[in-house]
């Protein structure tokens, strides 16, 4: 595993947001991680260990105050096209149709003309065949979480970042939705990185386990999912490790009570101190 | 969506309405007979009362009659269309009220002269002056909407263009956005002395005051169209691989789309009221400067006559507005309503 090729570095990352009235909130502190090439893994932990903000800072829609974040050696500096990025609320744009919106990344590139016939592909790919002329009002969540990975992947990216995309669906949506994620990702070796806070689809789809903790985020552990590639939920070694994770976000949890109460042990970053 | 769905039951609770259609009046070819009776009868009143005025009667009694017949026609074709009959079956308690309401005007004035003449002129009389005058209301016509429409195209695009660089570039923001805001609630028909001087001719004069009478709402709209849209629009477009000047054509001026209109609806508005009243004061030409002539002359049929043209064409230009508004953002039906 280790002699796999590094795709993204993540080393030494601190982020601090200053509210209004300058207290600050350490969303980021000392992030260390390396990410494979065509590894699936997944940040996973409580609201506000600062995932989403580590994702962010993946795609250039963030910069962190001291550390480095560089994909295949290059330092991230702004969003690029070769970091497809799907948001919670799958952001496609109401005045487009489903076919227009996933086209916009090949507009933007000025590539549409040459690459235009690969939309059906991707159509096809996440399953919206005879959906192509819909607007993104006349589908449902799930098919618009469905257009808006299709948009990201028609860039052919070097990593698709998934910020929460099955957050705000319904339990059978979000299922059939984790099955289509895993099965692009089979077919096409591309390297994903998922927020989540479900156990059971980081489980189910990564290759690796980012355990996160609160206030201050950081990874506090990276547990591997040593699972056969056909993945049952209702399989003893997943739910063995469902525990195994479930008990390693409950210590997180317990790391973080602790830290509340002696501030004492917060490193010296400057504005630390007013954040407790 | 949940107001709208709590909005549907306590319809469905009050009423016979079973459900939020757009149109709900009683679906009755009764209600239809009756309407195209009332029409009838007041072609009947005007053929058989005799006058107390004297007025040409005529051509009132034939647009009566082509008014039946069009009723007549529309519900033959509408044994076929049925969305036609729906819609002919909604109207048909307003058309009753419109063959009574003329029945009621004829008899006050043509048939009775109890509301005298030359200021309370009846429907038979504001016909027969519309056709008498047909040419003068044409080039009176022509003459506006061709005033109207190259002041508003060109206000429009004058709006637009300074909406959007208020609405993407600060500096522009910084320096003319307070311009806008204090010159923009200033009614156009106040500059009405200025243009006068300022222009060499009545129509550059009208241009003028119709271009600053489109120009601030487009202009106000389009800016906050562009300064409202969704961050997370832009970020999305950014992680797609689009530099500045993509996120401006294809976010901020799309997502600023439905403000265009909000804002060329009430540009339209204000126009035709700069139009009529400027043409009042300055022109020698047009529906405004007609209806003063008209007035000098105490011709109150004439009056009435332009009025009743004003409201057909301004009537025309707003539903062409509206569909085309409904056409291009056919993308945000649902949405709102």
């Amino acid at each position: 595993m280790s002699k796999q090729e590094i795709l993204i570095n993540i080393s030494g990352v601190n982020r601090v947001y200053y509210d209004t009235t300058g207290k600050a909130t350490i969303a980021l502190q000392d992030v260390n991680l390396d990410i494979r090439k065509g590894e699936f893994i997944t940040f996973i932990g409580p609201s506000g260990c600062g995932k989403t903000t580590l994702l962010r800072l993946i795609a250039g829609l963030d910069t962190p105050q001291s550390g480095i974040v560089s994909i295949e050696g290059q330092p991230v500096e702004k969003p690029g096209f070769e970091r497809g990025f799907v948001f919670q609320q799958a952001a496609l744009f109401p005045w487009k149709t489903v076919e227009d919106n996933i086209a916009i990344g090949l507009k933007a590139r000025n590539v549409y003309k040459e690459k235009k016939q690969n939309i059906k592909d991707y159509i096809d790919l996440i399953g919206l065949t005879g959906f192509e002329k819909a607007y993104p009002h006349e589908i449902s969540g799930g098919m618009a979480q469905r257009v808006a990975i299709a948009r990201a992947l028609i860039n052919e990216p070097k990593v698709l970042l998934l910020d929460e995309p099955l957050g705000a669906l319904d339990a059978f949506t979000r299922i059939e939705l984790q099955n289509t994620i895993r099965d692009i990702w089979k077919r096409t070796g591309i390297t994903i990185v998922l927020v989540t806070h479900d156990v059971d689809e980081a489980i189910f789809l990564s290759d690796r386990i980012a355990i996160m903790t609160a206030r201050p985020g950081r990874i506090s552990e990276v547990i591997p999912v040593n699972l056969k590639s056909e993945r049952d939920r209702n399989d003893d070694d997943f739910i063995i490790l469902r525990r195994k994770v479930l008990e390693k976000l409950e210590l997180a949890g317990k790391h973080w009570s602790s830290r509340l109460i002696d501030p004492l042990e917060l490193p010296n970053i400057s504005g630390v101190g007013e954040a407790i | 969506m949940f107001q709208f769905y709590f909005h549907m039951s306590k319809i469905k609770k009050k009423g016979p309405v079973t459900g939020f259609t757009a149109y709900w009046k009683p679906q009755s070819g009764l209600w239809y007979l009756v309407a195209v009776i009332s029409v009838l009868v007041t072609l009947v009143v005007d053929v058989f009362v005799p006058d107390s005025q004297s007025v040409n009667t005529l051509p009132y009694q034939i647009f009566l009659g082509i008014f039946i017949a069009i009723l007549i026609v529309l519900w033959i074709i509408s044994i076929k269309v049925k969305t036609l009959r729906k819609i002919l079956y909604h109207q048909a308690q307003f058309i009753f009220a419109v063959g009574f309401v003329l029945s009621v005007w004829d008899i006050l004035t043509t048939k009775s002269n109890i509301l005298q003449l030359p200021f309370f002129p009846g429907p038979a009389q504001i016909i027969s002056v519309i056709v008498s005058e047909r040419e003068t209301f044409l080039i009176s016509s022509y003459y506006s909407l061709r005033l109207f429409s190259i002041g508003l195209i060109l206000g429009t695009i004058l709006g637009i263009g300074t909406g959007i660089l208020i609405g993407w570039y600060r500096q522009w923001y910084y320096w003319l956005f307070p311009v806008i805001k204090i010159i923009g609630i200033i009614p156009p028909i106040a500059w009405i002395p200025i243009a006068v001087v300022v222009f060499p001719n009545s129509f550059i004069a009208g241009l003028f005051l119709i271009v600053i009478a489109s120009l601030f709402p487009v202009a106000f709209m389009v800016s906050v169209g562009i300064a409202s849209t969704p961050r997370v629009y832009y970020e999305a477009a950014r992680t797609l691989g689009a530099n500045e000047r993509f996120l401006l054509t294809h976010v901020a001026i799309p997502n600023a789309v439905p403000d265009i209109f909000t804002g060329l609806t009430t540009a339209t508005g204000f126009s035709f009221l700069t139009l009529i009243v400027s043409e009042m004061i300055g022109a020698k030409a047009g529906l405004g400067w007609y209806i003063n002539w008209a007035k000098t002359w105490s011709a109150y049929d004439k009056v009435y006559a332009s009025i009743v043209i004003m409201a057909l064409v301004f009537s025309i230009i707003l539903t062409v507005l509206n569909s085309t508004k409904n056409y291009v953002l056919r993308w945000k039906k649902g949405i709102s309503k």
